[in-house]
């Protein structure tokens, strides 16, 4: 009672928000939750039992319908097994690489481990596995395929930039600036449809690069400007006597960036490369525009059936789900990783936006 | 120094040597597919339609370059509405994560975990089904407010001295929205409303404890200590991250092609799957969303000089 009077109607305005809420609470509540759940339908041959309850219940047999499709594309049906492994192995790769005891140098040959196993699973080719050209991949496994090797590569070219960007060299400087400016200014899907149709007309005839990895081109170059800005807000957080005590210790460039700046400003910059890892994994949907089958592009692409359209609100609420489990357990992750004390007793940095 | 210098005009010899080798490739690969090239093609006809046109006369039988700027008006109208109401969501929201309402807190906090959490695209498919396949037809529309109507032809709203009326198969008089235009506003606004809510939240939050007090207790009253004493130290704080939301939304606004709205964007992609010049119809987008953003970031600039500290080093 106590706390209700003083977290609910501590004064008339207060009162009368607790109020205004919980009447809407009411009135969309109750019809939300027999949309979803109560009047659904959940399993059905065709499209015909939900199109008798004229939207009073959720269609949810769509998915139940088209999930293969929506995980996997359009990779053969009877081998949906191997991205489906792939995508185990992705994302337990990325588990195993968010705890901080694994943050070690062998770390890196997991990685190159995994990606080696994914590429076999999914192309194929060998060990006895039919080969799978990658022009059928789709669904999820794109989608999270993209986003990996997308920081991954895109993540080195960063630290680069961001070092170019403060270095002395009035050239290089420049160069970097106008890099990172440029990319930041034009929206990503300008960059998508630079790669996607403008790409082909910079290489020699006879020379070409599929659509997959001309996206993920665009995807990386997008990306590394981005992602530079982050590594050089950690680089500006270091305090200026770590560059003096390195440079008087008479370590030379490339010594004193790796051994004493970087560690330092990239431990600094985690949460916030977390931030725009989120921000990049959303991005990746953009690849759709572009014709490129991740997981909203299958989720669309199954709703031009003709037997099953109409169902769009249960298809993209499913989709809204998918990323968002994806992005909460990032964003989750990224603020456990602030409240908890930097290793190598500098003070926290203030959060970046 | 001198290594510095050696390495420099190594660079530049790189990326000239790059640049010639894409340029060449280019040239010869524009030849034999028989691609113009310069931007002639802009004084041609388009001989497409365009759905909304906005306050520009256009048909079929105009330019390129009228087309196109069809499309950069589409662009500043959604980017100009989108930004006001999400100013004003955003900053609602932004308040309602401090207010002393634990509901109102709660309410807020999740509103902004789910609409961050979601890729805007996603937003966009969702409203955008919503509105054209669960929205009623024009003859059984939605009527929430005397002469606002909702269907899936689109939101219409009267205005002083006109309302919409149902005539045929649609409402004539008053305002519309189409729906492509409707869906991208409602998702622009809400996705962006989320983070400009965490700015402003983060803004308030960066005046002190001691500031507040302070003003109280030379007699200010609640609304004086926020508009005199609050209020102005925060903006420092909130303005240039809140310049940099409005210009992702501006950019957020080319994700208009995949829902077919008439923005530059989309614009610009007809126009170069027609004429084949990519180069030119991608260096437009480029060169617009580029001067946008600079000027921006000149106004921005321009504002943080002025409200700075005086004295202070920033």
């Amino acid at each position: 009672m106590k706390w209700a009077r003083e977290n609910l109607f501590s004064s008339w305005p207060s009162a009368l928000a607790t109020i205004a809420i919980l009447w809407l609470a009411w009135k969309l509540v109750p019809p939300f939750v027999d949309w979803a759940f109560v009047e659904a339908i959940w399993r059905a041959p065709d499209a015909r039992a939900c199109r008798e309850a004229q939207g009073a219940g959720a269609c949810w047999a769509f998915i139940g319908e088209k999930h293969r499709f929506i995980l996997f594309g359009t990779y053969p049906f009877e081998q949906h097994w191997r991205p489906a492994a792939a995508t185990a192995v992705l994302i337990l790769l990325w588990f195993f690489s968010s705890l901080k005891r694994f943050w070690q140098y062998w770390l890196s040959a997991v990685w190159v481990a995994g990606l080696a196993l994914i590429g076999v699973l999914m192309w194929g080719g060998v060990l006895g596995l039919a080969y799978v050209e990658n022009e059928r991949w789709g669904g999820l496994i794109l989608t999270l395929l993209l986003a990996s090797f997308g920081v991954a590569l895109a993540f080195p070219l960063s630290i680069l930039l961001a070092l170019g960007r403060q270095s002395q060299m009035p050239v290089l400087r420049a160069a970097c600036i106008g890099y990172i400016e440029l990319i930041r200014g034009v929206p990503l899907i300008s960059v998508l449809f630079m790669a996607s149709v403008m790409l082909p007309l910079f290489l020699p005839a006879g020379v070409s690069i599929d659509k997959l990895l001309r996206a993920q081109i665009a995807l990386i170059l997008f990306a590394a400007a981005y992602l530079a800005e982050v590594v050089r807000g950690g680089l500006q957080a270091i305090p200026r006597h770590q560059y003096e005590a390195a440079e008087a210790l008479g370590l030379s460039y490339w010594k004193r960036t790796l051994h004493v700046i970087l560690p330092q400003a990239l431990r600094f910059s985690i949460p916030p490369l977390v931030n725009t890892f989120i921000g990049f994994f959303k991005d990746t949907s953009l690849v759709l525009i572009i014709g490129l089958f991740d997981l909203l592009s299958t989720i669309k692409v199954s709703l031009q059936d003709p037997a099953w359209s109409g169902f769009g609100v249960e298809a993209y609420l499913f989709a809204c789900l998918v990323y968002f489990a994806f992005c909460f357990a990032m964003s989750a992750y990224s603020r456990q990783l602030e409240a908890s004390p930097v290793r190598g007793g500098l003070p926290r940095p203030l959060r970046q936006s | 120094m001198k290594r510095g210098w050696l390495f420099q005009a190594g660079l530049l010899a790189a990326a000239g040597l790059v640049l010639w080798f894409f340029i060449s490739n280019t040239t010869h690969n524009l030849e034999t597919r028989k691609i113009a090239s310069g931007f002639g093609f802009l004084w041609r006809e388009a001989g497409f339609e365009i759905g909304e046109t906005g306050a520009i006369a256009y048909s079929a039988a105009d330019s390129y370059l009228r087309a196109l700027v069809v499309g950069l008006w589409n662009t500043f109208r959604i980017a100009a509405i989108g930004v006001v109401f999400a100013t004003l969501l955003g900053t609602l929201i932004g308040l309602a994560r401090l207010s002393p309402n634990w509901l109102l807190v709660k309410l807020a906090a999740a509103y902004v975990e789910a609409i961050r959490n979601v890729p805007l695209l996603v937003q966009l498919f969702f409203w955008y089904a919503i509105i054209s396949e669960n929205l009623p037809g024009p003859a059984e529309a939605l009527n929430p407010l005397p002469g606002v109507y909702l269907s899936n032809r689109g939101i219409f709203f009267p205005l002083p001295g006109s309302t919409p009326e149902l005539s045929g198969f649609n409402f004539i008089g008053g305002a519309s929205l189409s729906p492509e235009f409707a869906a991208l506003l409602v998702g622009l606004v809400t996705y962006t409303a989320a983070f400009i809510g965490e700015i402003v939240r983060a803004g308030v939050l960066s005046v002190g404890r001691g500031q507040v007090d302070a003003a109280y207790s030379i007699g200010l009253a609640r609304r004086a200590a926020l508009r005199f004493v609050v209020l102005p130290q925060a903006l420092r704080l909130i303005v240039p991250p809140l310049t940099s939301q409005y210009l992702n939304l501006a950019k957020n606004s080319s994700l208009a092609v995949a829902i077919g709205y008439p923005d530059l964007v989309s614009i610009a992609n007809t126009t170069l799957n027609q004429t084949g010049q990519a180069i030119e119809g991608i260096a437009i987008i480029m060169g617009v969303y580029l001067t946008i953003s600079l000027s921006i970031s000149a106004l921005m600039n321009w504002y943080n000089r002025r409200v700075a500290l005086k004295g202070t080093l920033r």
